[in-house]
């Protein structure tokens, strides 16, 4: 049995590849009481999902007085000054930059373990084990303990550098900066991949490579050609739900470490909204940002059914 | 069992020691939080700081539980204790509630509503995180457990799992309660629940790590110490300016902060594994 989100058809009484009614025959008769089950979750979703998401639109096309007594309407002002602002297009250069970087890095790690592991027919539990409990560390305290090790004054790992000759500071250096906190979210997504790419891995049938063996298939000619090929859809899988993890819940990370410094190297666009919001009190901007996110957010969730529709029809 | 893919000798001794190199690296950074916590704070000040667990863990663990800096750390753990029981349980309860009506119910606005639950996919609290602010402030729920908990409870991803696992239960269950007479109720209490069990608890022990992870939003509703969550209140365990961070309470923090969800990952693998690869799959 598999959990799966339905696509943009799912309601529709049709029959789905896989045989399953996507509707029930049988069903009770009542009209208050389904109401009364579903209220809860509407009456949440409308307050907190909706009401606020309306407000973003909203505020987006304002821009309020400096004494926030009244907001005179702008039209679209708000979005054409985002898109003209160095420092707001330089955002999406940075949340690219790092979510590429996060997702590359915490797959090509998690995929090589896998592999391993999965040739170690009897202790691949054992490592399983061993590695994915980091899944349950909070980026924010991943991002504590990072900052730890590199911090300038008494990290361990900063002061090793410093002993080797060279001088580590991200708090100045924009790379640096970069550079570790890519690393500390990418540490805490490693379970994560390894956890899939394992069971990927052990769902290819033992037969099938071991006669590609047989033909005298090496090790790299038979991953080339057989076991990359039918791990593709979860690879793909993965590709998209780590962009999103980098885009929405890393903020953790880069709260603790750097605070989206040093100047703005590291505010990727989640940081932005929050610091042009909360921190700048600048909210038809922040506003303008969400629903930029809005945006983006419902490509990147259209990219992943798209892909899950395409793997219902494998 | 070993197979000709089975590999032997040095192949298999490299593979062993990649992988133990890899949960080593993995490992490290928490090795290290750990043995800072167990030292005193000179030794952290001057580096390097040691590789190996000192004797002052009672003293930085009973500091950082019953004084801590801004609130006891006790208080804060128990805020967060709360905030992912809460989540969890009313995720789980919304959810179990809403996809009962649309699988087994046909409803006016029933698909509206589906959609309507739908699209709460899109919308993750990061993204709107301003007016959502605004709107619980309105409510008066700053520094309150309901204003943690709320908004982030409405969730598509359970209302789906449930709904799916549901068109997967026989019709002649529904069917046979039908002439039996018993109500809708009664099914979903009496059989649609005790078939859930397993969904229920693996989803549970997801939603728990979700819930207790939480950084931005509690971050920006308690302003008051003593309703602060422990993934929250670290960050402001850090002096403002120069002054020197307490490190060793600030790294027992940090263990106790990841204590609770790493226990229940590797105590209830089996769930955590199936909770993980089945709802986002």
């Amino acid at each position: 049995m598999k959990w799966r989100c339905p696509g943009p058809s799912a309601g529709t009484p049709t029959v789905a590849p896989s045989g399953v009614y996507m509707e029930k025959r049988v069903i009770f008769r009542g009209k208050l009481l389904p109401l009364a089950l579903v209220f809860p979750q509407v009456l949440i979703t409308a307050v907190f999902f909706f009401w606020p998401a309306g407000q973003a639109i909203w505020q987006s096309l304002f821009i309020p007085d400096p004494f926030g007594l009244s907001s005179q309407f702008v039209g679209l002002d708000n979005f054409r000054y985002l898109l003209s602002d160095p420092y707001y297009r330089n955002s999406f250069v940075t949340t690219a930059i790092f979510s590429l970087s996060v997702t590359f890095l915490s797959m090509g790690i998690a995929l090589l373990l896998a592999i391993l592991a999965d040739r170690l027919i009897k202790s691949s539990g054992t490592y399983r084990t061993l590695l994915i409990w980091p899944y349950a560390v909070a980026p924010a305290v991943a991002g504590v303990l990072w900052m730890f090790m590199f911090n300038t004054r008494v990290g361990i790992v900063s002061w090793y550098l410093g002993k080797l000759g060279y001088d580590w500071n991200h708090v100045l250096n924009g790379g640096e900066a970069m550079g570790l906190v890519v690393v500390a979210s990418a540490w805490g997504r490693i379970s994560y991949n390894f956890l899939f790419f394992l069971a990927g891995l052990q769902a290819i049938p033992r037969s099938v490579i071991e006669a590609a063996a047989i033909d005298g298939a090496h090790f790299w000619t038979r991953f080339r050609t057989i076991v990359f090929p039918l791990l593709s859809p979860i690879t793909f899988f993965l590709l998209v739900v780590n962009v999103i993890y980098a885009f929405f819940e890393t903020f953790g990370v880069i709260h603790t470490i750097t605070a989206g410094g040093p100047q703005q190297s590291t505010t990727i666009l989640v940081y932005k909204v929050y610091a042009d919001g909360f921190v700048g009190q600048d909210l038809g901007s922040s506003a303008a940002q969400s629903v930029i996110l809005l945006v983006l957010v419902g490509i990147l969730t259209v990219i992943q059914f798209k892909f899950i529709e395409r793997k219902v029809h494998y | 069992m070993s197979g000709m893919v089975e590999k032997r000798g040095r192949a298999l001794w490299l593979s062993h020691a990649v992988l133990i190199l890899g949960v080593a690296m993995i490992c490290f950074p928490i090795w290290l939080a750990f043995v800072a916590s167990t030292v005193s704070q000179p030794e952290i000040a001057r580096p390097p700081m040691p590789l190996w667990p000192g004797d002052q863990l009672v003293e930085n663990y009973r500091k950082a539980l019953f004084a801590g800096i801004n609130a006891p750390v006790s208080v804060m753990l128990l805020n967060s204790l709360v905030m992912a029981i809460g989540i969890a349980i009313g995720k789980i309860v919304i959810s179990l509630l809403s996809a009962f009506a649309i699988v087994y119910f046909r409803f006016p606005f029933r698909m509206a509503f589906f959609w309507l639950i739908f699209l709460t996919l899109m919308l993750p609290v990061e993204v709107r995180i301003v007016p959502t602010y605004e709107v619980v402030a309105g409510l008066g729920l700053l520094n309150s457990y309901s204003g943690l908990i709320f908004p982030l409870i409405a969730s598509a991803t359970a209302t789906f799992l449930f709904r799916q696992f549901f068109l997967t239960v026989p019709d002649e269950l529904a069917e046979a309660a039908r002439i039996d007479g018993a109500s809708a109720m009664r099914f979903f209490r009496d059989i649609l629940l005790p078939m859930s069990r397993t969904n229920i608890a693996a989803l549970f022990v997801i939603l728990f790590i979700y819930g207790w992870n939480q950084y931005l939003w509690p971050l920006l509703i308690t302003t008051d110490p003593s309703m602060n969550t422990v993934v929250m209140g670290i960050k402001q365990m850090f002096p403002s300016g120069d002054d020197i961070a307490d490190w060793p309470v600030i790294m027992a923090t940090s263990i106790l902060a990841m204590l609770p969800p790493v226990a229940v990952v590797i105590g209830m693998q089996k769930l955590f594994v199936r909770g993980l690869l089945e709802s986002e799959k």
